[in-house]
């Protein structure tokens, strides 16, 4: 609380938001206070503020996405901005445009903010060396997806009224997932402790150096946590075979009704969506009564709005 | 009517020899005609005083790119490099478009170099026919061609029964097989270092465990072909002990080392700098120790660029779909110079050895000594000039340099090859 309070006097200064991890803990506290103001927005009966009258904001995304690019295009046009949507599924060098032309050819157009989404890490930070807009990473290959991130800290908060403290377990492809890092640097950066619960074959290289632990047991940790986040197992980002079929995997890492039985009465479960029902969660767990991943997606809304207000700002004191 | 060059007064580094004293060279047509006091006059005199005249550097690994991406570099314009940089000998790697894999090819490359008159060039062929590591390309035509080595580089032989062929088979001519040690299973994807910073960065990771296991198997299919092999670029601590113990046993084998595996460590990707993308990757701080020691011990026996050009274009893109490579060819020495004499981990005549005498042995040619007799291949170095690497004055078509800016020690004053005057500084 005392942080909450003290990020009153506190100035956003960030014209992109490229990743979590460069963030402190005082200025995600910001993001979130700011997002608090803006729920309340999307409960009026005309779901509309000003900031972002007159501004452009592109949603340039390179991979399949639905949620998190209708999120975009809802946070913006509740801060009453023009949006453009580019999707283009590939992004191979060798045929089409590339990046920095695409961006380029957008920014001529006068575009404000750039929301990127894209399958090689690095991609919005490559792009925001080269454009003047804000640049807003929307998930860039499995380096970080921040504003996942971010909500999920908003929905832990929210619910259990602070992160200091909490135990927090993320199962399943830690290798090849940005929602594990944002939500590792957030959740820590705040006071959680983070465990990372899957096989040896998807824990990414030199983990150790990470500030979480690691468990291969899901059983072990189930009784532990406060909350328990459920990656989706990505079949398209699953490189060779790193475990040996889908039953043996939910055998051993699925959230299953039997395994809720074991845990604290007040978990929360969530789920960065969308799920695989059976797969890495019971369907009567992802319906149940500790299941926030709906919540997840309302709140991640806000923040949205208030990461797009904060870069805007933070761009018109730089002009 | 002979003609003469005369080179005055310069610091005489000739390993081969076991000379490093103040004398004179004399050329004469082209050869190396004497070494030592020389009390003649000749109207072509080079005044060599606080120079050191060494024999021709030789770097055994660079891409010329020539067939087929010429926007990159062609053997004209990596030649002008090569001797601004002071090489009177390079070896083209053979992973052009197509491949070097047949006696015409060779053959190109050597017309293309001897009309460009500049440096030596030489080239490797390929191992497998199209690189593809599944059958053997005519090393022996290419070998009568002139090739001085095989490699499949920018690649491993994967299969090991190929790889065992092929080190049988080459056994048969005096050749060298050389290898980029990474098995790709273990590779996958990767563009950076395994590693924490590949974690944090969302990046897939090459494992050290790559060039190690293919240099480990390797080491066990040379005890039973009878040729000389050859690692390039090793890059990990694990390789240099790989190749401390195979020397010990007395294996026919010999390796390199680039100046950005003793320059960088990993770290250098965390701004997703596209320029220091290059394979094998940036490794760790331990790594670059090792390297460095291997260098003191003497078991390194090469120091190559892997000159790898590539336009701005291509490493203007997102640090996963970028291509490998530095150039780095135009600013070799000063980069050996600040890596390796100025640590204390070589002296000159050290670093003049691994640039001259032991390439020039493991390829296979009678060059890198001055020696009496031999083709007047000779670099004058200014040990003390400091210049700023400007990669805009590179002559080199190709811009992907992380050293731009950098001041280094150790300038090239002239490059003469076959006793023609081919650089000269400020000219």
């Amino acid at each position: 609380m005392a942080l909450r309070r003290k990020s009153k006097q506190f100035r956003w200064h960030r014209k992109h938001l490229l990743g979590v991890r460069e963030l402190s803990a005082e200025e995600i506290t910001y993001i979130l206070d700011t997002a608090e103001g803006f729920e309340q927005v999307s409960t009026r009966s005309v779901k509309k503020a000003p900031p972002l009258r007159g501004k452009v904001v592109v949603n340039l995304f390179f991979e399949d996405s639905t949620r998190t690019r209708n999120s975009f295009v809802l946070a913006a046009s509740r801060l009453s901005a023009d949006i453009i949507e580019f999707t283009k599924k590939t992004s191979s060098v060798s045929k089409g445009e590339t990046l920095l032309d695409t961006a380029k050819n957008l920014e001529a157009m006068g575009i404000d903010i750039v929301v990127i989404r894209h399958s090689a890490g690095g991609a919005p930070k490559f792009l925001s060396r080269s454009v003047n807009a804000c640049v807003v990473n929307a998930g860039d290959g499995f380096c970080e997806h921040p504003t996942q991130g971010l909500l999920d800290v908003y929905t832990i908060r929210k619910i259990k009224g602070t992160l200091e403290g909490l135990k927090i377990a993320i199962v399943g492809d830690i290798a090849h997932s940005r929602v594990a890092r944002s939500d590792m640097w957030a959740m820590t950066k705040l006071g959680a402790e983070v465990i990372f619960v899957g096989p040896p074959t998807l824990m990414p290289a030199q983990i150790s150096r990470l500030p979480v632990s690691v468990s291969y047991s899901l059983d072990e940790v189930i009784e532990k946590v406060d909350v328990i986040n459920m990656l989706r197992i990505q079949f398209e980002r699953l490189g060779g075979n790193p475990f040996p079929s889908i039953r043996e995997y939910s055998h051993y890492f699925g959230l299953t009704i039997e395994r809720m039985k074991r845990a604290k009465p007040d978990i929360l479960v969530m789920h960065p969506g969308p799920i695989n029902r059976g797969l890495e969660i019971e369907s009567e767990v992802a319906d149940g009564e500790h299941s926030v991943i709906l919540e997840q997606v309302k709140n991640g809304l806000a923040v949205r709005m208030a990461v797009l207000f904060l870069v805007n700002q933070a761009a018109a004191q730089k002009r | 009517m002979s003609s003469e060059l005369l080179i005055k007064n310069g610091r005489v580094i000739d390993p081969a020899n076991g000379i490093d004293k103040k004398c004179d060279v004399l050329i004469t047509d082209g050869k190396i005609a004497d070494v030592g006091k020389i009390e003649k006059t000749v109207q072509n005199t080079i005044d060599a005083a606080g120079k050191l005249v060494t024999p021709g550097l030789i770097d055994i690994h660079v891409h010329f790119r020539e067939p087929g991406d010429e926007e990159e570099e062609t053997i004209a314009s990596g030649s002008a490099a090569a001797v601004a940089a002071g090489f009177t000998s390079v070896v083209c790697m053979p992973n052009t478009n197509p491949p070097i894999e047949n006696e015409t090819d060779v053959e190109y490359i050597h017309r293309k170099g001897r009309q460009t008159r500049k440096t030596h060039v030489y080239t490797m062929g390929a191992i497998t026919k199209r690189r593809e590591g599944v059958e053997l390309a005519e090393m022996g035509f290419m070998a009568e061609a002139g090739a001085v080595g095989f490699t499949d580089d920018g690649r491993g032989v994967q299969d090991p029964a190929v790889m065992l062929r092929a080190l049988k088979y080459a056994g048969m001519f005096d050749v060298i097989i050389a290898q980029h040690c990474q098995d790709d299973g273990f590779a996958a994807n990767g563009v950076m270092n395994a590693g924490f910073h590949s974690t944090v960065l969302g990046l897939p990771g090459i494992d050290a465990l790559a060039e190690e296991a293919m240099l480990w198997r390797d080491i066990q299919l040379i005890k039973k072909a009878n040729v000389h092999y050859h690692a390039q670029h090793i890059s990990t601590a694990g390789s240099v002990e790989l190749i401390r113990a195979a020397k010990k046993d007395s294996l026919p084998i010999t390796c390199e080392v680039t100046p950005h595996h003793l320059l960088f460590t990993e770290e250098r990707c965390v701004e997703y700098d596209t320029n220091y993308k290059v394979n094998p990757p940036l490794r760790t701080a331990g790594d670059v120790k090792a390297l460095k020691e291997a260098i003191s011990e003497g078991l390194v026996d090469a120091l190559v660029t892997d000159h790898a050009p590539h336009l701005q274009s291509e490493k203007e893109l997102e640090f996963l779909t970028a291509p490998f490579g530095i150039a780095s060819l135009e600013c070799a020495l000063g980069l050996y110079v600040k890596a390796l004499l100025e640590p204390g981990i070589l002296d000159w005549p050290g670093l003049i050895k691994l640039m001259t005498e032991k390439p020039a042995m493991i390829i296979g040619v009678d060059k890198g000594t001055l020696g009496k007799g031999k083709q007047a291949d000779v670099t004058v170095i200014d040990p003390n000039a400091e210049y700023k690497i400007d990669v805009d004055k590179f002559c080199s078509k190709s811009r992907n340099c992380p050293y731009d800016g950098w001041t280094v020690k150790g300038k090239i004053e002239k490059t003469i090859v076959g006793g023609e005057i081919r650089f000269s500084a400020g000219e």
